[in-house]
């Protein structure tokens, strides 16, 4: 058994009950007397709806209820709010109404009709599907490209050319005198693919209302219960908080897309007061595919100036961001503030501008995934670098080496906004080189060319920021929440400790990762620790998990905490030994008196506050229970350098990847088994997107991979072992100095697989790649090439 | 889904009178590919004749003279697995053993996978190359004229199989491109020599598994994946799809021969 100290790679505790089928997710659960609602989603994208008929469907068996946008409308509940305010060159962004129901015009594929209530799902399907929907069909903008297009149909009046925003950020008359200098310039236009989602576990949610207390309670599918509740007290439902309690039990993986106030939230909790009976919605895989808010979706143009040695003068980047048909909750931050800034990289380039444009297409709506922005920043400037090299006819890891921001420059004011506190870009490049053999590649190279197989190495040397955020800053940037988190340690009587937190975990790990740093704390074993989540009526509050803010912003409220008690409890200790509270020192469970061998244990000083027979009463209430809020001073900023070595087959064009080597510094390490699992996952996914995924839209804004028959999610099958290699500068502003690890693999390793791609096929002539980079394109582009007749050689 | 009205017969005899009582029904037997039809309301039998109590009668892998013998109920994994199958026709174990996911390969069965005819199943090519029969309850069936179109059979309604019988080649190989997403295949190649002939089934390219006649000529002249280098496979019934156009699917039928070829033992 490991001791529960920071940095052991301790077993999940909540691992038993998820692999054992133990898990409470929405689905399983069955209140009293439950109804089942279902949703007619739209199979169109653009229409104007001239007539619903239910009353075919009203008469069917176990009908209980069918709800139309009107009748939302007629209970004034309000349309879902977004939660960022853009403001952009000319005026602040266009945000439409994103109403629960659609009362006239339907907007994307899936988008919400009506609601039938009904006494078991399949005779609400039915109902829903005898509903008799006309409409007269819209010309459709399913594109960025088509939404910009001269006279393309405006998907709503008041954005006139579909435009949402047009902003930017940086130095443009700095940027410009950097490119006036350049001995050369390289110019890149990259698309980053839309992906879906796709959490194991789809999303659900149960409405429920007290007409003896007037409560409701709603279980959802939620990365954070306590901002549903604020959004629907505030926006939507108008229910107070003290009448509404939301619960978030086990929740089987959101990557992002169940930050999001959804529909279906209001419309169950709503719905169940009108019918008197429980309401409980489960989405299918198709609804998931249209519903659930996709990721990423962004066609760029990048361009670097650069001396005739290779620095970086200036970069200059122009965006075109996909927002979908509705803004979603993050959708406008994640295309800017999440975005831009990121385009500075690991580089120490002087000058940058970013201009990004939002756009309206009929489409499901974009919201932050896995990175949010991050990777999109990352794809674009490490292809960019990468162009760059072999413009410059330099190595990849020598252009990088050159322009890279030094250890001695930190705290390093980067030319768009952000102050990164440290890091150590060169030590995680040094480590992945070893740990791939770089200089082992090219007779790799030359074996695997014995075999007819064509093999490539490829770069990414990232930084991202986390800790999401600084509520100031956000809220100066057009944030309209707070986003501090808090935390709750409850001491019981007999020395065994709960914790409640505003984060919740969903795949993390947190009942693990808080209960270690408790257990480090306090000096007890981890099963004396119990972590409750996800529930508003035990939770104070808190903004809940996304942008890898668990442990960096959660859990300096957890420390903030645990030190209070600590506190508390060398003033009872000082009482009941006789001593001065300055001379009280608290180790390894143990209040002892400096230089004495006279001690009480953690329990005994827990027992000593709810049993306060022998207590400083007038000077100290009884009780050992804390609470903290944290609100973080700047972002974090893990970093690190990703390598991926690919061996592709010409005949077919398959990519196989064959070694992948990291190196990631994300500050202190808590469990070093749960980093490098949550490492695993984002590469999964992040080389899932540059070879496999791709949420593709026909001009009709049908989504055409709308089945895991055609979008091929990433399995363990496809990869080979990553190697996973650390390298820890402690965050300097937070008291654990952790800087979050839940996205940077996602957010590193795509440019790395195209790079390598590009560097395999580069012999044959083949000089762009874009994601995914499938068997079917990779071939094509092969063909193409030799076409051409363009080789290495012929240049 | 809709309702239906479950059977369970016992017997091969049982299960078609059962069916022939029904005004739309369907026989049952792994349920992979008729459960995600019924899921999808892709189809609404109103009764299901299940086939899990002909188990006894309808598993099997045996040797009849230069014949391998399958039961109609036995599964993908029981022939993936199977010392007889490794032994006379190693390649058969192979395409089993490639078919989805281990789940489907313990519930899927010969029987289904040949009945429901998926353009992108695999044992399609396998029947046309190793010149199988496929025996019903009222007949046999040669390979050359079972498969009509796209999930469409010379089976009548109410026609169940019973077994599969495969000639054993004196060698083949089995290939298969995989659709990334659903592990069908979007190209799959059998190449089986018996003396002096070469049968080429091919599956997954078109709406319906098809046999080469020139690369069968051209093999039977010489058994050497070089041989079929020059020979131009047609685009023009392929499936044209986003995943796969058919002139990537046309070159990767040539690919993925010239591979079965060297693979064959
Ligand atoms: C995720 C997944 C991946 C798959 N991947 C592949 C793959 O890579 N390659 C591949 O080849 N297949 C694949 N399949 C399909 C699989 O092989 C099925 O098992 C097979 O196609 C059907 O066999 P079954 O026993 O499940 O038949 P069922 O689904 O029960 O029946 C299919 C059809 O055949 C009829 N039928 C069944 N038995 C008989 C019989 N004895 N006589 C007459 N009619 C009968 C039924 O009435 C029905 O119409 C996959 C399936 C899934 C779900």
């Amino acid at each position: 058994m490991l001791e529960a100290k920071m940095g052991q790679p301790i077993r999940r505790k909540e691992d038993q009950r998820f692999l054992t089928g133990k898990g409470q997710y929405v689905d399983d659960l069955k209140r009293p007397n439950q109804t089942y609602a279902y949703i007619l989603r739209s199979q169109v994208a653009h229409a104007r709806i001239t007539g619903i008929d239910i009353s075919a469907a009203e008469q069917m068996p176990g009908v209980v209820a069918i709800f139309l946008g009107k009748d939302v409308e007629a209970d004034k509940i309000g349309t879902l709010p977004c939660g960022w305010l853009v403001t952009g060159k000319t005026g602040p962004m266009v945000e439409p109404p994103h109403p629960m129901l659609v009362t006239d015009t339907i907007r994307h594929v899936g988008d919400s009709i009506l609601m039938v209530v009904a006494d078991t799902k399949d005779q609400a399907k039915a109902a829903a599907q005898a509903c008799v929907v006309d409409y007269d069909m819209l010309p459709v903008v399913a594109s960025i490209a088509a939404a910009r297009a001269e006279g393309a149909p405006n998907v709503w009046e008041q954005a006139p050319g579909n435009l949402c925003y047009d902003w930017e950020i940086g130095d443009r008359a700095a940027t410009d005198a950097g490119f006036a200098k350049a001995h050369k310039i390289v110019t890149i236009e990259i698309t980053n693919n839309r992906l879906v989602p796709n959490a194991m576990e789809p999303r659900a949610a149960i409405g429920e209302y007290d007409s003896g207390t007037g409560d409701y309670t709603l279980w959802t599918t939620s990365q954070n219960p306590h901002l549903i509740r604020l959004l629907m007290a505030a926006f939507t439902l108008h229910v107070p908080e003290h009448k509404l309690r939301v619960v978030a039990p086990d929740v089987g993986g959101g990557f992002g897309s169940k930050i999001f106030h959804y529909a279906e939230e209001v419309l169950v909790t709503w719905a169940a007061q009108k019918v008197g009976r429980p309401v409980k919605w489960t989405c299918e895989r198709f609804e998931s595919f249209v519903t659930d808010a996709h990721g990423r979706d962004h066609v760029s143009t990048g361009r670097v100036a650069l001396s005739k040695e290779g620095d970086f003068l200036a970069m200059d980047f122009d965006t075109h961001a996909n927002m979908g048909a509705y803004l979603q909750l993050f959708a406008p931050s994640v295309a800017t503030y999440l975005y831009a800034p990121l385009l500075g990289g690991v580089y120490k380039t002087p000058a940058i501008h970013v201009n990004v444009k939002a756009y309206f297409t009929h489409t499901t709506p974009v919201d932050a995934y896995r990175g949010a922005g991050r990777p999109e920043a990352t794809y674009l400037l490490e292809r960019l670098v990468e162009k760059a090299a072999r413009e410059m006819n330099m190595d990849s890891i020598e252009i990088r080496r050159r322009n890279m921001i030094t250890t001695d420059m930190f705290p390093y004011q980067t030319p768009l906004a952000f102050q990164y506190d440290t890091g150590n870009f060169q030590a995680t490049l040094d480590m992945a080189l070893e740990a791939i053999d770089y200089k082992g590649f090219e007779a790799r190279r030359k074996e695997a060319l014995g075999r007819g197989k064509l093999r490539g190495l490829g770069f990414s040397t990232y930084v991202e920021a986390c800790g999401i955020a600084p509520s100031a800053v956000a809220g100066s940037l057009g944030a309209r929440a707070g986003l501090f988190e808090q935390a709750t340690v409850r001491v019981n009587p007999t020395g065994s400790v709960t914790l409640f937190t505003g984060t919740h975990s969903h795949g993390q790990g947190h009942e693990t990762t808080f209960a270690q740093i408790v257990a480090d704390q306090f000096g007890i074993p981890m099963e004396n620790i119990e972590h409750s989540h996800g529930d508003t009526a035990k939770t104070a509050f808190g903004m809940g998990s996304y942008g890898s803010r668990s442990l960096p912003v959660g859990g300096s409220a957890i420390i903030k905490a645990t030190a209070k008690v600590i506190e508390k409890g060398k003033k009872i200790a000082a009482h009941m030994l006789e001593a001065d509270v300055a001379d009280i020192e608290f180790k390894d469970g143990n209040f002892t008196v400096k230089g004495t061998d006279k001690a009480k244990a953690f329990g005994e000083i827990a027992f000593a506050a709810y049993v306060p027979h022998n207590y400083p009463l007038l000077t100290l209430e009884p009780g050992l229970e804390e609470q903290a809020y944290y609100d973080p001073l700047n972002f974090t900023f893990p970093g690190g350098t990703h390598i991926v070595e690919v061996e592709i087959d010409p005949e077919t064009g398959v990519v196989k990847v064959v070694d992948v080597a990291v190196a990631d510094d994300v500050g202190t390490i808590v469990n070093p088994m749960i980093v490098d699992g949550q490492i695993q996952g984002g590469l999964a996914q992040g080389i899932g997107q540059a070879l496999l995924e791709e949420a593709a839209y026909d001009e009709d804004g049908q989504l055409l991979t709308a089945s895991f028959m055609n979008y091929t999610m990433p399995r363990a099958g496809d990869f080979p072992f990553f190697k996973v290699g650390n390298h820890a500068t402690p965050c300097t502003h937070n008291p654990l100095g952790v800087k979050g690890v839940g996205e940077c693999g996602a957010i590193g390793v795509p440019p790395a697989v195209i790079n390598s791609v590009l560097d395999a096929l580069w012999s044959l002539g083949v000089r762009d790649m874009s994601m995914p980079a499938s068997p079917q394109k990779v071939w094509r582009a092969i063909q193409e090439a030799k076409a051409k007749g363009t080789s290495a050689d012929a240049e | 889904m809709e309702n239906f009205v479950f059977h369970t017969p016992k017997t091969v005899a049982d299960a078609v009178s059962t069916r022939k009582g029904t005004s739309g029904g369907k026989f049952l037997a792994g349920g992979q590919s008729l459960i995600p039809v019924l899921k999808l309301d892709l189809a609404q039998p109103t009764d299901l004749v299940s086939l899990a109590g002909l188990k006894k009668e309808l598993s099997y892998i045996k040797v009849e003279g230069d014949e391998l013998v399958i039961g109609a109920l036995t599964t993908h994994a029981d022939v993936a697995g199977s010392d007889v199958v490794k032994k006379i026709i190693p390649s058969l174990a192979v395409l089993a053993s490639g078919i989805g996911d281990a789940q489907v390969r313990n519930r899927g069965t010969i029987g289904g996978s040949v009945a429901h005819a998926d353009p992108a199943a695999d044992y399609p090519a396998a029947i046309l190359a190793l010149d199988a029969t496929i025996k019903t309850d009222r007949r046999t069936i040669k390979a050359d004229d079972f498969f009509k179109a796209m999930f469409e059979t010379a089976l009548e309604d109410g026609e169940l199989i019973t077994e599969v019988r495969f000639k054993k080649p004196e060698k083949a190989g089995y290939l298969k491109f995989n659709n990334p997403a659903s592990k069908y295949a979007i190209v799959g190649v059998y190449v089986a020599k018996y003396g002096p002939n070469v049968r080429v089934g091919v599956t997954g390219a078109a709406t319906v598994a098809f046999r080469l006649p020139d690369f069968e000529a051209a093999l039977a002249k010489s058994f050497d994946p070089k041989v079929l280098d020059g020979i131009k496979v047609s685009e023009e019934d392929l499936v044209n799809e986003r995943d796969a156009k058919a002139d990537y699917r046309a070159q990767m039928v040539t690919v993925f021969a010239k591979r079965a070829v060297e693979a064959a033992h």
